[in-house]
């Protein structure tokens, strides 16, 4: 065979670090930007923090193609259901939504998705639905690929009652530690952040990351030559 | 003792399918296209890109294929893996967009075509093997889109597909700008094709490219022809001495005998 082992023609899967965290006032959503096929990057600036409604996003991982039709679905449903009650729908809502979805067809689902956002009822939730489907309320979740490097971090670094910026800084931190030893992810890391206020969108591009252990700084980098990004990915 | 057959169904075929499987043979497989298909945005649109080889394993089945189809006037798709699911696929899509379009009385949204091929797509789970680049222009802008097998979606400003993405991509990596003009967009679309078709063994002849604008649709087939056939187009030389032997031409004897006014026929 001449055929490079990089094989571009199994399923796309978003080999992620996803990341929810609960503060004060709200939620911060966290993920790196990279989806691959085997071993080649389809997308370097890819959107895993996808909208649900205006006060409700959600993290994907694992299978794009699965997340993206239950996202889509969900999405969906929730627009009805705001029509029908005449109010913003709540966080647990979205959330069993998206767990009845991945339950009910766990056979044909390769997703496990961070719901997060706000609501007048509850304030800022966090909802982790992992692969089989199981609903679990949390005060921080983290998922994907990268999230095996993150569990004694986060068990060091998370406290109750954190600031917004302490939050956000934790989840960049925790982004870029997962980026620099899982191979699965990387690209820029992109936080999404909800509360009472509304919403709010960042990104951080890779040569503004922290160094961690061996890494160096860019030198000579396209980086340095190309205007830089906003933070608004494309959306479709 | 024997038992006469009653019907029923018979396994001989299968088992020996099994057997001709373990000992090593491979069913035919079905025309692919080793493709190099690519799309950008630049500062009024969209230009979309592919080369013009079809592939049936090793042999080159079509050294002119067209790759980038017709879904809308204001929207094309660039289509690589097995030939006979793009076709089938864009062809599909186009009709209920025309239909869509009849329906509303409104142009088409490259949006809505992105929903109906993914969730086609995805209702495949990856059999129709179809990977493609849409791109339009309409009433919300220019966009592009990639579409994979599996049904997922990527929007990007620039996006490469099939054998030849690698190589292809190398070249968008290196020298994509936002907010290019019209020729610097085909020059860099046709160079990254180019790339493909030289890089690539699935890919190769020549390179295809549409533009399209606010309501401005141009196709550019065979924009670039850099493999020119090397054999000559029809008939042939012959050497010098080549002896003449026969220029009259006596046609066969007819032995269909036209019998006029025959017996009519009967039932």
């Amino acid at each position: 065979m001449y055929r490079l082992s990089l094989d571009v023609e199994q399923p796309h899967s978003m080999g992620t670090t996803i990341i929810g965290v609960t503060y004060n006032g709200g939620v911060v959503l966290g993920a790196d930007s990279r989806t691959s096929t085997g071993m080649y990057v389809a997308n370097r600036a890819s959107d895993k923090i996808t909208q649900l409604t205006d006060n409700v996003y959600v993290c994907r991982s694992g299978s794009a193609a699965d997340s993206q039709v239950v996202s889509d679905y969900v999405r969906y449903f929730l627009h009805q259901h705001t029509i029908q009650l005449g109010q913003p729908a709540t966080v647990k809502v979205a959330a069993s939504l998206v767990r009845q979805l991945a339950y009910n067809n766990k056979a044909m689902l390769q997703t496990g998705m961070i719901v997060g956002g706000w609501d007048k009822y509850e304030g800022g939730k966090i909802y982790g639905v992992p692969l089989g489907g199981t609903l679990l309320e949390q005060p921080f979740a983290i998922g994907g690929s990268g999230s095996s490097y993150l569990y004694g971090f986060f068990d060091q670094a998370w406290r109750e009652g954190m600031s917004q910026e302490e939050a956000e800084k934790l989840v960049v931190t925790a982004v870029s530690l997962a980026i620099a030893r899982d191979g699965a992810s990387g690209g820029v890391v992109r936080t999404v952040t909800i509360n009472k206020d509304g919403v709010n969108r960042k990104f951080y591009p890779g040569d503004t990351l922290p160094l961690w252990h061996e890494e160096m700084d860019a030198v000579n980098s396209l980086l340095d030559i190309v205007p830089a990004a906003s933070p608004e990915p494309m959306i479709s | 003792m024997e038992v006469p057959q009653k019907g029923g169904f018979s396994f001989d075929l299968c088992r020996r399918n099994e057997m001709l499987v373990s000992k090593g043979l491979r069913s035919p497989s079905f025309l692919k296209t080793g493709t190099t298909i690519v799309g950008l945005i630049f500062q009024d649109g969209v230009i979309l890109g592919a080369d013009t080889r079809a592939t049936e394993g090793p042999i080159v089945a079509d050294k002119n294929c067209e790759k980038i189809h017709y879904m809308a006037p204001n929207i094309y798709c660039c289509g690589a893996g097995t030939a006979a699911d793009t076709e089938a696929v864009t062809d599909m899509v186009s009709s209920q967009l025309k239909l869509h379009r009849y329906h509303t009385g409104r142009e088409s949204r490259v949006v809505t075509a992105l929903t109906l091929l993914k969730s086609h797509l995805f209702s495949y789970q990856g059999h129709v093997s179809a990977a493609l680049v849409l791109g339009g222009v309409d009433v919300t802008g220019p966009h592009l889109h990639t579409i994979y097998p599996h049904g997922s979606t990527d929007t990007l400003p620039y996006a490469t597909m099939g054998s030849g993405s690698l190589a292809a991509m190398a070249i968008f990596e290196s020298k994509y700008r936002e907010g290019m003009s019209r020729d610097e967009g085909i020059k860099l679309v046709a160079e990254a094709i180019l790339s493909g078709v030289f890089n690539d063994l699935g890919s190769g002849s020549n390179v295809d490219i549409c533009v399209i604008t606010k309501g401005n649709t141009e196709y550019l087939r065979n924009h670039l022809s850099p493999n020119p056939r090397t054999y000559p187009q029809k008939g042939y030389a012959f050497s010098k001495k080549t002896e003449v032997l026969l220029t009259k031409i006596t046609p066969l004897r007819e032995i269909v005998q036209v019998i006029e006014g025959g017996d009519a026929m009967e039932e």
